[in-house]
């Protein structure tokens, strides 16, 4: 045994992981790496060539480059309003989930813990259900005979056409995110020791300055991811408008899929998806770059 | 600590109503004896959930959900853990720009993975192949796996392997008797999330499924869309006792809060 042990203490070394030109982690990386390369990069590049190629109705694809289908979306006010309205849902879903999310989160930090634990579970479990079901659950309570036109019109107001509008998307939007802009607030509340707050009442700062100077400084990063999640996958949803907006009401997504599945001009709709990606990663890198700077300029 | 003032909770309670709303209506429509979505007041009937069964392709695709499901999940285990080993441990030229892509279909919109797919698929002859389908889902669900599977590294206490090291054991021994027990809980936890998010997943899958490969979601969309009968709440009440029941497991093995929340 003893004389075992030698050469293998020696094995140790040799084996060490910073060693330079180690094959290891190539085979460990290699086969998921190929994956992704084949089935993200390769399938992501040839949309991008799609979205060059000119389109006919009654011949399809065709083998030509043309810059057509940018300029199309670009120019024709039916694609443009599509795009705004889409910008305008994101901003809106965005800003409402922050003014509920913020304090909810507040409130949730401030509970004793069966309850803590219990209506995190409450407000971040949804996450966990499909869009599908969530989206369906909507449309029943926005719907001309849902609970929420019942509701209004026993308190005697008249009904109100809500399915199929704006409004709707946005309600089932709000609903679907809200996890999203929570559980980063909730995460840079955890780290924010309640000691600092109540100090700040000690040197008789009021609570809502105690709130404005102490609180909000450390939660605006958490809330900065936050809204960028919250903006960017309100921005791409694809069931929510789909379900609530109806025919009418596009947004990008739906938008894509229609150009995909009915007009079946794939050139444009890869166009559009394109345009879609581009938007995303620009906001999350101009996001990111503010991120940054405020997280320097609090870390002085 | 001070506690929550009367105001705060009002706005808890309402915000709470918010979010578990359309959950409850479902599950109370669902019961219902009538042909129209109306919540059950009088009478309670289980003709709805009889009727799913009735429905051959509903109950296709909720098998062929759950296969897709189980095996993305299970090869995107396979996928991610020697990835997040070697990304844990080793320092190779290139290990940021492979842990980026790992990771990017997180950031990429699902509309975007779809439209790419279907794309690839339609210029190699993949449309409608359920390999082809399954290999769409362990792109999407890896990235959650990884990122589990990370955390349970940074946290791991390396002294165990070295000792192991040392008195002899090889490379693999050490990994399957001392690494692969302290990260099952990454693991686990990593496989559950995979698989709920592969079994929910709407948008990317409504352009690579084929009739013959329809999973669960793309189906009820289809469905939503064209007709709205107690049916759809019916299956949507099951998707969320389903998902509750996973839901719980997930809670009470590792605690939800930290499998959605930490990401630390």
């Amino acid at each position: 045994m003893s004389a075992a042990s030698p050469s293998l203490a020696g094995a140790g070394p040799a084996a060490s992981p910073a060693r330079r030109a180690n094959p290891a982690p190539w085979l460990l990386v290699g086969p998921g790496a190929l994956m992704f390369l084949g089935l993200v990069v390769l399938p992501l590049v040839l949309t991008v060539i799609l979205s060059f190629h000119a389109y006919d109705h009654s011949t399809g694809i065709k083998n030509e480059f043309t810059l057509a289908h940018y300029t199309a979306v670009f120019s024709d006010s039916y694609y443009l309003g599509i795009f705004w309205r889409t910008l305008r849902i994101a901003a809106l879903t965005t800003l409402i989930c922050a003014l509920i999310g913020l304090p909810e989160a507040y409130i949730l930090s401030r509970m004793r813990d069966p309850w803590r634990s219990v209506f995190l579970l409450v407000i971040i479990g949804p996450l966990l259900v499909s869009v599908v079901v969530r989206a369906f659950g909507w449309s029943m309570l926005l719907g001309s005979t849902g609970l929420v036109n019942q509701t209004l019109q026993a308190l005697g107001f008249g009904s109100v056409r809500l399915l199929y509008t704006e409004t709707a998307i946005v309600i089932a939007l709000v609903h679907v995110m809200l996890p999203f802009m929570v559980i980063p607030v909730w995460t840079a509340l955890q780290k924010l020791d309640p000691m600092v707050e109540a100090a700040a009442w000690t040197l008789g700062a009021s609570r809502f300055t105690a709130l404005r100077r102490v609180v909000m400084p450390q939660v605006s990063l958490g809330m900065l991811s936050g809204s960028l999640l919250v903006f960017g996958l309100s921005a791409s949803a694809f069931a929510i408008p789909g379900l609530l907006g109806g025919r009418r009401l596009k947004m990008a997504a739906t938008l894509v899929y229609d150009e995909y599945m009915h007009e079946l001009n794939w050139p444009l709709g890869a166009a559009i998806a394109i345009i879609v990606l581009v938007a995303n990663l620009a906001i999350m890198l101009a996001y990111n770059r503010m991120v940054e700077a405020r997280a320097r300029r609090t870390l002085g | 600590m001070h506690k929550n003032g009367p105001i705060a909770l009002i706005f808890h309670g309402l915000v709470v109503a918010f979010v578990l709303a359309p959950l409850v209506v479902i599950c109370l429509v669902a019961f219902t004896p009538e042909n129209t979505l109306r919540i059950p007041t009088t009478s309670f009937s289980l003709r709805w959930f009889h009727a799913i069964f009735q429905h051959p392709d509903f109950v296709a695709s909720f098998v062929n959900s759950l296969w897709l499901a189980t095996l993305s999940a299970t090869i995107a285990i396979v996928i991610a853990v020697p990835a997040a080993l070697a990304i844990d441990r080793y320092d190779f030229p290139g290990r940021g720009a492979l842990n980026a892509l790992f990771l990017s279909p997180l950031i990429i919109p699902h509309l975007v993975l779809g439209v790419a797919f279907l794309r690839l698929f339609a210029l190699i002859g993949g449309t409608g192949s359920f390999a082809w389908l399954v290999a769409t889902h362990v792109i999407i669900v890896t990235p959650y796996v990884l990122r589990l599977v990370m955390a349970s590294f940074t946290g791991l206490d390396r002294s165990a392997e070295q000792a192991a090291m040392t008195l002899g054991a090889s490379h693999l021994t050490v990994f399957r008797r001392i690494t692969a027990p302290m990260i099952l809980p990454g693991i686990t936890g990593g496989w559950l999330l995979a698989f709920i998010t592969s079994f929910d997943e709407l948008t990317m899958s409504i352009f690579v499924t084929s009739p013959a490969t329809v999973t669960l979601p793309v189906r009820m969309y289809m469905y939503a869309t064209e007709s709205i009968d107690p049916m759809m709440a019916a299956v949507s009440a099951l998707m969320i006792a389903l998902t509750a029941a996973a839901m719980l497991i997930l809670d009470r093995a590792f605690g939800l809060d930290k499998i959605l929340v930490g990401q630390k």
